[in-house]
């Protein structure tokens, strides 16, 4: 699996490694255990994690707690 | 409910078309989805429109057009429960983009849940923003998020000051406007809001010149105090990334510091502290913390100097170039270069690493750490680092060897602190790499070789040498041909032996042998035949006992298919058995190629003359032909080997048009250029202007022109030129009256006094033919004025394109005091009758062992000559 990240060339790459380390970090406590199929069945979901986690090009949380907390309360809502 | 309405839920889709064998079964689930999503979208259906919609977005990712959904977009936006908004503005952000209008009727919806009382809705309308807005939109609902920004939820927050960089991305002059919220964030303690507070002050600076002055002023101090809390918290599970908290905060601020630092000694001087913490203390066995260590070494290098801190930074780098991991050492050697404008002398210590990077195994680092290599190069470690590269060129691949020759190329040329060394670096790429050198750089080669007058002889034996291991290198066997064609006395007769040379013992036959092999040889193509067909008629000039050897082989060529091969064999056939005579000046050896005039010339741009200098190998007493003086002649004729078709119209556009001499005149000192592509165009040469003949003696093998350099700034004096000729046939029929003499006085002139000073005057006489009204013969008379004897004298002449000269040997050159002597020249004025002859000379001579110049120009020519 491959994950396409496209940044500005001023950019610290290697931060941006951190990013899609963490990315998937999430990604997997979420999904318990991840897998191409669960990204492909549940893209709204994911869209919802990137949401939180990556809002109009910049990094929004750090937190990988406070990310998966966020959604549990919205999907309590959905 | 509908039955007919489309009944597959959304994983059902996904699990057929992901079943789909084939791209045209693909096709035909997903027509048929659009189908039924298209009637399901007529009858404005409800309860299916969510899961429609689902399935519309999966479609669109996979790539096939959607743009029927997007008002059901609109329409789910409107609606008032959670999961409908959620999926109307994810299809939002994904089936729209900022350039469609339908986007517009989306913004009252959007203020409406910006201001929405549940907090998760308002989260959503803030996402849809920050993603898509475009600047209408911007504009419209900036006050909201400006609102926002104070909210008390923290997710709320920190959603509007990302927001807030997209509008003023959008919007640049709402910047104002976001200050004073941004600067309040910055003192936020809760990390998520604090990481988008130091986005939205970083987007605001570089926006706008006075938001930064004002941030440098009031935050700095918070920052570096932000960052040192940061650096020094204690172990926090929530931000721990491989045992550093929150590196991403470190990052970012780092950033932030170096915005404002960079430019400002007082914003740098507050940094200074933190910055040597971070560097020094940050572990960096792991990836998250060499990318602080990365942005600290940015930021140190970025803000005003502090010498302390920049050998850190490049430390650090260093560090980084032995790391076994690829993407460090990618990011260090792009720093590196950056790093080289403000400290080389840092850079420099790093040499053996980068040279190591060099031959790393991946292609991408062996491309930058080439270029960084070759930005290191100066005078001092040329030599040892183009051994190196020279070594590694015999190992690399073949994708790599280009960019790795061409650059060896020009570090040896840049660099070369001698010429012996050039010519041997040269040779060892040649022999490596001979196929990927570039035609300018091997002509630049040969430019170099004429220009070394001792180093002939050692080059033509360590090329012949190389020709017998390096046979298959294109580029060396033209290189070798050329000199052995034009250096095949040295080479055998052992001339000009270095003390580092081992003698070598090549006879004259081993010489043509050589030669003929490489036209024999299946890969030599036409340019190289070509040159060897020029070179064989050299050697059997030089050596006439291989003529016969050298015409047949010659000969071998007259049927060839190939025009340039076959004029050549069939003239230089000609040549050799019909034209003895004029053949030992035919191919001469070649005058040394001015270096100044072929760089530049390289460089595309016209040189305003050429002067050549003869080589001095025989010198002749007097009878001498002159240089040409740089404001009146335009000698296209120095043969560079490099006669590109820009050059061969640069020749035609200098010489301008037609110069033909129909009169006989003897053409001596022609040289026949250089192999090269336009070597047609270079027979044809519309020859030179004012070819500057020299009274040659024949039957003298190596014929020279004069080399007496009274004058220390000239190297030599003499000139020679290929004259024109329409093609071969002329100029050898051209030989055959013998030049007349003046028997027959045609209409007499008066005499003139050409040149006068204190110490010499000069006359001139002038006789014409009456048959030939264009050519006039001119006695000169020297007459000594002072009461020394002038020895050495030399008199030397410069006409313009459309005249000829030819200059007999004087009758002396010693001229005794209160004496004279005479000499004898010709002259052609192609334009007889339009345009009167002037002369520029120059007078050369020694009193007691000094020397004297005097030089005029002659104007005072009768009219009607």
């Amino acid at each position: 699996l491959f994950f396409s990240v496209c940044v500005d060339i001023t950019e610290n790459e290697l931060a941006y490694l951190e990013c899609i380390h963490l990315f998937v970090e999430i990604l997997d406590h979420f999904f318990s255990n991840v897998c191409e199929l669960d990204l492909v069945f549940n893209f709204h979901k994911v869209y919802l994690i990137l949401d939180e986690f990556i809002l109009a090009g910049e990094l929004q949380e750090t937190s990988k707690r406070a990310i998966i907390e966020r959604m549990s309360e919205l999907e309590k809502m959905e | 409910m509908n039955p007919f309405s489309s009944g597959t839920r959304l994983s059902d889709m996904i699990r057929a078309i992901r079943a789909s064998k084939t791209a045209a079964e693909e096709r035909a689930v997903v027509r048929k989805e659009c189908a039924a999503i298209r009637a399901s979208i007529n009858e404005n259906d409800q309860d299916y429109r969510h899961r429609d919609l689902a399935k519309l977005m999966f479609i669109h990712m996979l790539g096939y057009p959607t743009h029927f959904g997007q008002m059901e977009c609109l329409k789910l936006i409107a609606s008032p429960g959670f999961p409908e908004k959620r999926i109307g503005y994810l299809g939002l952000m994904l089936l729209l983009d900022e350039r469609q209008e339908v986007l517009m009727l989306v913004t009252n919806s959007l203020k409406q849940d910006l201001n929405h009382t549940n907090q998760y809705i308002v989260g959503l309308a803030l996402c849809a923003l920050g993603n898509i807005c475009s600047a209408e939109m911007a504009r419209d609902l900036a006050p909201e998020v400006e609102r926002l920004l104070k909210f008390r939820d923290p997710n709320i927050r920190k959603k509007a000051a990302l927001c807030a960089i997209r509008i003023i991305r959008k919007v640049p002059d709402l910047s104002e406007n976001f200050i004073n919220p941004g600067a309040a964030l910055l003192k936020e303690k809760h990390h998520g809001v604090l990481i988008t507070g130091v986005h939205l002050c970083t987007e605001i600076c570089s926006v706008s010149s006075e938001a930064l002055e004002y941030f440098r002023k009031k935050c700095t101090e918070g920052l570096v105090k932000t960052l040192r809390d940061i650096a020094n918290s204690p172990y926090s599970p929530e931000y721990d990334v491989a045992g550093i908290t929150d590196p991403f905060l470190h990052i970012r601020l780092l950033k932030l510091l170096r915005v404002l630092g960079q430019g400002d000694a007082d914003a740098s001087d507050c940094m200074n502290d933190i910055l040597a913490q971070v560097a020094s203390k940050t572990e960096s066995n792991k990836n998250a913390g060499n990318a602080i260590l990365y942005e600290c070494v940015q930021t140190i290098m970025s803000i005003e100097e502090n010498g302390g801190l920049r050998v850190l930074a490049i430390n650090i780098l260093g560090k980084f170039l032995s790391n076994r991991d690829n993407n460090i050492r990618y990011v260090a050697l792009n720093m590196l270069m950056r790093a080289l404008t403000v400290d080389s002398q840092a850079v420099q210590r790093h040499r053996a690493t980068i040279l190591e990077c060099v031959k790393d195994s991946d292609a991408s680092i062996q491309k930058r750490a080439l270029e960084l290599i070759y930005l290191l190069v100066n005078e001092n470690n040329v030599e040892p680092l183009a051994k190196e590269l020279i070594e590694y060129l015999e190992v690399s691949e073949q994708d790599f060897k280009e960019d790795l020759t061409a650059k060896i190329c020009s570090i040896v040329e840049k660099f070369a602190p001698e010429k012996i060394w050039y010519i041997d670096q040269m040779l060892k790429v040649l022999s490596e790499a001979g196929t990927y050198v570039k035609e300018d750089v091997w002509h630049a080669l040969i430019v170099v070789i004429t220009n070394a007058p001792h180093l002939h002889g050692y080059t033509v034996r360590a090329l012949y040498r190389a020709l017998h291991t390096s046979c298959e290198q294109e580029t060396l066997v033209r290189v070798a041909i050329w000199c052995i064609g034009e250096y095949a006395d040295l080479l055998v007769n052992n001339a000009g032996m270095l003390d580092l040379e081992d003698p070598i013992t090549v006879t004259e036959s081993d010489a043509v042998d050589v030669i003929e092999t490489a036209i024999k040889h299946h890969t030599s193509d036409v340019t190289t035949k070509a040159m060897a067909l020029i070179a064989l008629l050299k050697i059997s000039s030089r050596f006439p006992s291989c003529s016969e050897r050298v015409k047949s082989i010659i000969g071998q060529n007259k049927g060839s298919f190939v025009l340039e091969l076959q004029q050549r064999s069939m003239e230089f056939s000609s040549v050799i058995q019909k034209h003895q005579n004029i053949r030992s000046s035919l191919v001469e050896r070649m005058p040394v190629l001015d270096e100044a005039t072929f760089s530049g010339r390289r460089a595309g741009s016209l040189p305003a003359a050429v002067s050549t200098s003869g080589k001095s190998s025989l010198s002749i007493p007097n009878g001498v032909a002159t240089a040409p003086l740089v404001d009146l002649l335009d000698l296209g004729s120095d043969d560079t080997p490099a006669p590109t078709s820009s050059g061969a119209n640069f020749l035609q556009d200098l010489l301008g048009g037609d110069l033909m001499q129909p009169s006989a005149q003897p053409v001596s000192g022609m040289q026949p250029s250089q192999a090269g592509a336009d070597i047609l165009l270079d027979l044809l040469s519309i020859g030179t202007p004012a070819p500057v003949q020299n009274g040659s003696t024949n039957g003298d093998l190596l014929s020279m022109q004069d080399n007496n350099a009274p004058i220390a700034s000239l190297d030599t004096i003499s000139s020679t030129s290929p004259t024109a000729s329409s093609s071969m046939m002329d100029l050898l029929d051209g030989f055959g009256p013998t030049p007349p003499t003046s028997e027959d006085k045609g209409p007499t002139y008066p005499s003139i006094v050409a040149f006068e000073s204190s110490s010499l005057k000069i006359e001139f006489n002038f006789t014409k033919q009456s048959e030939n009204p264009q050519t006039t013969d001119i006695v000169a008379n020297f007459s000594n004025l002072s009461p020394n004897v002038y020895t050495d004298f030399l008199f030397q002449a410069a006409v313009p394109k459309f005249l000829q000269l030819h200059l007999d040997p004087a009758s002396s050159n010693t001229l005794p005091a209160n004496g004279s002597i005479k000499q004898t020249m010709r002259v052609t004025n192609s334009q007889h009758g339009k345009k009167p002859i002037v002369m520029r000379m120059r007078v050369g001579y020694k009193i007691n062992g000094k020397d004297v110049l005097e030089e005029g120009q002659i104007n005072n020519f009768p009219r009607g000559i």
